[in-house]
């Protein structure tokens, strides 16, 4: 196909990413470029949506069409253009804060759905644009600029929720495994479903704490595990929970059930966006008719 | 003139009354009778309690009036609350068997009509309760000269799925209701011309989602909210027939921000709620105003603030509308006047939005989306004007010097859209000011030059709005004493009202505003300065229209005149506020007698377990702090004194209910009840 020649310079956005010098960030742009070339994806066939933080500025830095929204409203957005148009790919993408505090109830609800849409979170267990404040995924304990004697609140587990929400495809990646996460994504976006992809994306500037050492000697990978089964809700929802001393990443689960763009009726004429608009005189006497 | 009848229906919920109203507003309609019906429910103060009101005339009607000429009782309260209101000729319904109606609350001239209902079904064997209904309905057909057979052909038609037995019943008790009331009374007179034409029976909802199906609508979001949720559920029944998406989604947040991500991509995308929703949705109109994307969002609006009284009318949520979201955008408001005006206002608001690439704001309310009127098919056209503004399908050569530019700097402020899909013309559109191609300008560079060119070019849309939207005119007699200045759901009743004043001596005409949003504020200023006396009338505590009419052309009226109990303005009541002002007499804000009782029933739910009822009401001004009402209470058992209720009139206070002594009701007031 055309876009067999396409290299990841071609991928680049208007504007050069304005992350700090080694923001995990960096890494998931990377792969999300590499899974697009790696699937053959025209970039026009592709809409990024983003809500509000550091790292949802990504659309700005990769040539694909984007919307850039409100914060915490990405996967609403992102849900909309899906089931206006579902032949475009879409992604939507973001931080911890915006997936999973101010945007907490649409994550959960997207999941239920099953819209055919991926969803990458860089979660690096801070507020960083706000300049350091504990997000739903601070560890407990950890000081930060509204937590000065240490965050008292349990943080969220995004993969549990994943599971028990219904999500069909349940990853998670870290920036500084980025081959590895460039895999998950690629399959991510081949998932006919909803696939979320949460990744370990340090901030180098405002989280002292978790940072890439801190990640790289906890990181495990499911693929190397002997017998561990991605089909498996329950396997996947006891990986999901663990975290010290040792983090899984990788595929934690996959399933297959009919997208909400297979179960709807209106879809089965194709693409919304491509219906012809307007009423017919015989449906609207017939509507009138109904009411005399 | 032309005849005309207001039947009120009274009862509970679960008394059956929306079908009886159903069945009457639709008889009356196949004979070629114009109507409009408003039901209040859960009504005033006291729950459980509905009052239907259906006017029925030969000629089109914009209000539900302020006469009831027919009152069908269903229960024993209804009797009590309304029979005091029937109009002399008039007659009062209800099933003997099982309710009494007191003399002394049937006005002169009026008839009472018992109906023993077993005794007349007895021949159709054991029925449910609510076929007291279907006979009064029959017994009101005699009475009004109501075509019997077109009504039974209603319910044959109604109940056509629940099979012959439940049909010939049905059909029977009307026929049996109607042959006891032709035996035993005479009609009350009325001279009816049927034209048989027929008309749809319509609400304000159902039109402006007819109306946004028409115009294109092809993506519905919503969360259910009283009282917009019948859009949601219209259009999920029709959803495939129509060819329209309709998503329930977690909340008001998710509703709004799926509209504008399908409208982003390409497709005409609508959701509604009330006023607490679309305080949540407020932060997403900002959106798209600054991303340049097409939503329509529908406030039905409700009594407000907060959660405030969600099955009651208000125009509370202009100053929302007005201050949705933060910062300058570009945005319409519109505020439709009735139910016709509900489709032509969802056609126009498409139009407007993918012109000018921006949210529309459709103001209904309670009244005008629930209310049922009927309308002409033939004004209601399939084939409306659709303008989807311009796009952009292809790069062009003029584009390669950068590229395709989403938010071009040009003349009208609009910049031709391209649907994300196709090839060559990938941009970014983002919430945080942006350049031409949609590049930020916010954060690492923010740019003041290109922000205000940016700026000035997403404002300058709305002058290109404006210059579309039809000018405000006056209607009715040009040289007026008065002029009645409304806004969206009120233009019929104020219309009436003014008819009324005219007719009483005081020359009043009407100046109306559907578009509240870009303002025609030079010719309203124009219209204002020529008008003698200005009165503002509207469904608020605060006169929001007022004070934006003041801000948009610097002009004060001389008066506001507000309702804010919940309940829509009957004209009447318009023309005695307007002559009370007229004549230089203060607005009297003291608990009326009718209040009063209401008052006394949500005591009586509240503390006596619904086990009296409020019988005289008299003022006396003795021994508190300011002029009460002492309302008698009388056991509903059998009538015996059962209490002393004692409600400030000022305040409306419930200061006292003393309990009776056991053999001098109301002259011996001694002990104190808890209050």
């Amino acid at each position: 196909m055309a876009t067999a020649t396409l290299t990841l310079k071609d991928l680049e956005g208007a504007v050069h990413p304005d992350w700090c010098p080694g923001c995990g960030d960096f890494g998931v742009l990377k792969s999300l470029k590499e899974a697009i070339l790696e699937l053959g994806i025209a970039p026009h066939e592709v809409l990024v949506v983003s809500g509000i933080g550091c790292s949802s500025n990504l659309p700005g830095f990769i040539r694909a069409y984007g919307v850039h929204s409100l914060h915490g409203r990405a996967v609403p957005v992102a849900s909309g253009a899906a089931l206006a148009n579902h032949a475009l790919h879409v992604v939507a993408v973001g931080g911890d804060g915006d997936g999973f505090g101010i945007g907490m109830g649409h994550f959960i609800h997207a999941m239920r759905r099953n819209l055919n849409l991926t969803y990458i979170v860089m979660d690096n267990e801070i507020y960083g644009l706000t300049t350091g404040q504990a997000s739903p995924t601070t560890s407990e304990g950890h000081k930060t600029k509204s937590t000065p004697r240490g965050n008292v609140e349990k943080p969220v587990q995004p993969l549990t929720l994943a599971l028990a929400a219904g999500a069909t495809y349940v990853a998670r990646g870290f920036s500084g495994e980025q081959k590895h996460l460039t895999r998950l994504v690629s399959a991510a976006i081949a998932h006919k479903g909803f696939s979320l992809v949460d990744v370990f994306s340090p901030c180098v500037t405002f989280n002292k704490l978790n940072t890439y050492p801190w990640f790289k000697e906890r990181v495990y990978k499911l693929e190397d595990e002997p017998g561990y089964d991605s089909t498996d809700l329950l396997s996947a929802l006891g990986r999901s929970l663990e975290f010290e001393p040792r983090i899984p990443i990788g595929l934690l689960y996959r399933t297959e059930r009919p997208t909400y763009e297979d179960t709807e009726p209106v879809l089965r004429r194709g693409p919304l966006v491509d219906h012809p608009l307007g009423l017919d005189r015989a449906t609207l006497d017939e509507i009138l008719a109904e009411t005399m | 003139m032309a005849t005309e009848i207001t039947v009120g229906i009274a009862g509970a919920a679960g008394d059956g009354l929306d079908r009886t109203g159903d069945t009457l507003a639709r008889t009356a309609a196949r004979l070629g009778l114009h109507l409009f019906t408003y039901n209040s429910y859960q009504s005033l103060i006291r729950g459980g309690h509905t009052w239907l009101r259906l006017r029925l005339s030969e000629e089109e009607v914009d209000n539900h009036g302020d006469p009831v000429h027919v009152l069908m009782a269903l229960n024993q309260d209804s009797i009590e609350r309304h029979a005091r209101e029937v109009e002399p000729g008039g007659a009062i319904l209800f099933n003997s068997a099982r309710f009494t109606c007191d003399p002394s609350l049937v006005p002169d001239g009026v008839t009472l009509v018992p109906l023993p209902v077993p005794e007349l079904t007895n021949p159709l064997g054991k029925l449910p309760p609510v076929m007291q209904n279907t006979a009064a309905l029959g017994a009101l057909l005699h009475l009004t000269g109501f075509d019997l057979e077109v009504a039974a052909d209603i319910l044959t038609e109604t109940f056509k799925k629940k099979g012959d037995e439940v049909i010939q019943q049905n059909v029977g008790v009307l026929r049996a209701g109607h042959e006891y009331a032709a035996r035993r009374f005479p009609s009350l007179g009325y001279r009816w011309t049927f034209s048989r034409k027929r008309r749809p029976v319509v609400t304000g909802n159902l039109m402006t989602a007819l109306g946004a199906v028409a115009a294109g609508c092809r993506f519905y979001s919503a969360y259910p909210m009283s009282p917009a949720s019948f859009i949601l559920h219209w259009l999920a029944a029709h959803s495939e027939r129509l060819g329209v998406l309709v998503k329930q989604a977690e909340d008001e947040l998710a509703v709004v921000n799926l509209a504008i991500g399908a409208g982003h991509a390409g497709v005409r995308a609508m959701c509604a709620t009330s006023g607490g929703g679309f305080a949540l949705m407020s932060e997403a109109i900002g959106m798209a105003g600054m991303i340049e994307t097409p939503v329509v969002v529908v406030n039905v609006q409700r009594g407000g603030p907060s959660t405030g009284l969600p099955t009651k009318s208000e125009q509370g949520d202009l100053n929302q509308a007005i201050g949705a979201s933060q910062g300058d955008y570009p945005r319409v408001i519109i505020a439709p006047r009735n139910a016709i005006d509900c489709f032509h206002s969802a056609v126009e608001a498409f139009n407007l939005a993918e012109t000018f690439q921006l949210p529309v704001i459709i103001l209904s309310d309670l009244l005008l989306g629930e209310h049922r009127s009927t309308v002409d098919p033939e004004a209601v056209p399939h084939d409306v004007r659709i303008e989807r503004g311009e796009w952009v399908t292809a790069l062009e050569e003029s584009m390669r010097n950068g590229g395709y530019k989403r938010y071009a700097l040009t003349p009208s402020g609009v910049s031709p859209r391209a649907r994300p899909g196709l090839p060559g013309l990938i941009h970014v559109s983002g919430t945080d000011d942006h350049d031409e191609q949609g590049v930020l300008i916010s954060d690492e560079h923010t740019n003041a030059a290109i922000r205000r060119k940016m700026h000035e070019k997403r404002m300058r849309k709305v002058d290109g709005v404006l210059a579309r939207l039809r000018a405000p005119a006056l209607e009715g007699p040009a040289a007026a004493e008065v002029t009645l200045i409304g806004w969206g759901s009120t233009g019929g009743v104020i219309a009436e009202a003014a008819r009324q004043l005219t007719r009483d001596g005081l020359a009043t005409n009407q100046l109306h505003f559907k578009y509240l949003h870009p303002f025609h504020a030079t010719e309203a200023l124009r219209i204002l300065k020529g008008c003698k006396r200005p009165i503002v009338v509207e469904n608020n505590f605060s006169g929001q229209f007022a004070r934006h009419l003041r801000a948009e052309t610097g002009f004060g009226v001389d008066h506001v005149l507000t309702r804010y109990d919940g309940e829509p303005f009957e004209p009447a009541y318009i023309a005695r506020r307007v002559k009370a002002f007229a004549g230089g007499r203060p607005l009297d804000l003291r608990v009326e007698e009718s209040e009063a009782r209401e008052t006394a029933y949500h005591y009586i739910r509240v503390h006596m377990d619904d086990k009296t009822r409020p019988r005289r009401l008299t003022p006396d001004g003795r021994g508190y702090a300011e002029p009460v009402w002492e309302v008698e209470l009388v056991s509903r058992e059998n009538g015996s004194p059962a209490g002393l209720l004692i409600i400030g009139m000022d305040t409306g206070s419930i200061y006292e209910c003393r309990e009776p002594v056991a053999s001098a009701a109301g002259a011996g007031r001694t002990a104190e009840r808890s209050g």
